[in-house]
């Protein structure tokens, strides 16, 4: 059972607030596939990602972070009941889009690395644990029901 | 894992500007792995792990030596690390996961205070980097 402490909740929503859901989801997706090359596998029909200025720049890729990171913001909405919130997203990235879940943890990473870039020194240690906390269970409630 | 011709410059470059600085980046690395990952304080029940720990800011400074020294040898960090690789095996013993979760830290606090040095060319060499650091110091594990 997920416990999210009063503090715990504002030092996420109080971050979110101030998030460019758009921007900050192209660069976290774009810089997924800048630093671990690999994870390029699920995106074969994305055009041109032959550098990291064409991934960078590529609308897919833009659109496609943008995308994810919408999603992320249902979780903050539902912090209670992440389960819920991704069991449908879960069963899509395992019987659909055949994603190792790994991916997530690694995606979780980067945009920590992104909201720290963003943030700087308001990215307080305290505020890094907490979202790290928040990636983690993301990571795992998509991982949930993979069979 | 091999580091590239760019990232070998992309990481010269990086600890470049870091300079002087990488002392302290070392110690607040350490401080957000504390904080973020609660079971990486059990390699230290020996030291105060309070903020603005002494015992801390001196063992970020080794740790920053480390890695301005690995840095600075670029072409043979196995070579430049292998006493810190021995006493890893030897004595410390850190489980390899460990090694990921400071270096996560680290380019936490690199983004945080040299936002645009971590361009994303400079974090994937920053983070092949560090993962070659750990491989290095976990080599001789067994």
């Amino acid at each position: 059972m997920v416990q999210w402490t009063a503090e715990e909740k504002q030092l996420i929503s109080g971050l979110w607030g101030r998030v460019s859901v758009e921007e900050c989801g192209a660069e976290a997706l774009a810089r997924l596939l800048i630093v671990y090359p690999w994870t390029q596998r699920f995106f074969d029909n994305f055009g041109n990602l032959s550098s990291p200025t064409a991934i960078t720049g590529n609308p897919m890729v833009r659109a496609h972070g943008k995308k994810v990171l919408t999603s992320f913001g249902e979780a903050i909405k539902n912090l209670d009941n992440l389960k819920g919130t991704y069991s449908q997203l879960s069963e899509l990235h395992c019987d659909k889009l055949h994603v190792d879940p790994e991916n997530f943890r690694l995606l979780g990473d980067i945009l920590i690395i992104v909201l720290a870039t963003h943030f700087t020194k308001d990215f307080t240690p305290a505020c890094q644990a907490v979202w790290q906390k928040l990636v983690g269970l993301v990571a795992h409630a998509l991982a949930r029901k993979y069979h | 894992m091999v580091l590239s011709a760019t990232d070998k410059s992309n990481v010269k470059a990086a600890f470049g500007k870091i300079g002087g600085q990488a002392e302290e980046y070392g110690a607040e690395a350490l401080e957000r792995m504390f904080t973020t990952y609660p079971q990486t304080k059990t390699y230290f029940p020996h030291f105060d792990l309070g903020k603005g720990s002494a015992q801390v800011k001196a063992h970020g400074k080794k740790v920053a030596a480390a890695l301005v020294e690995a840095a600075n040898h670029i072409d043979d960090i196995a070579g430049a690390l292998s006493k810190l690789s021995d006493l890893h095996a030897q004595k410390l013993r850190v489980d390899p996961v460990n090694f990921k979760l400071l270096g996560q830290c680290f380019l936490v606090v690199v983004a945080c205070h040299n936002p645009a040095l971590l361009t994303p060319e400079v974090h994937a060499s920053l983070d092949k980097f560090l993962c070659a650091v750990g491989t290095v110091l976990t080599a001789k594990y067994r």
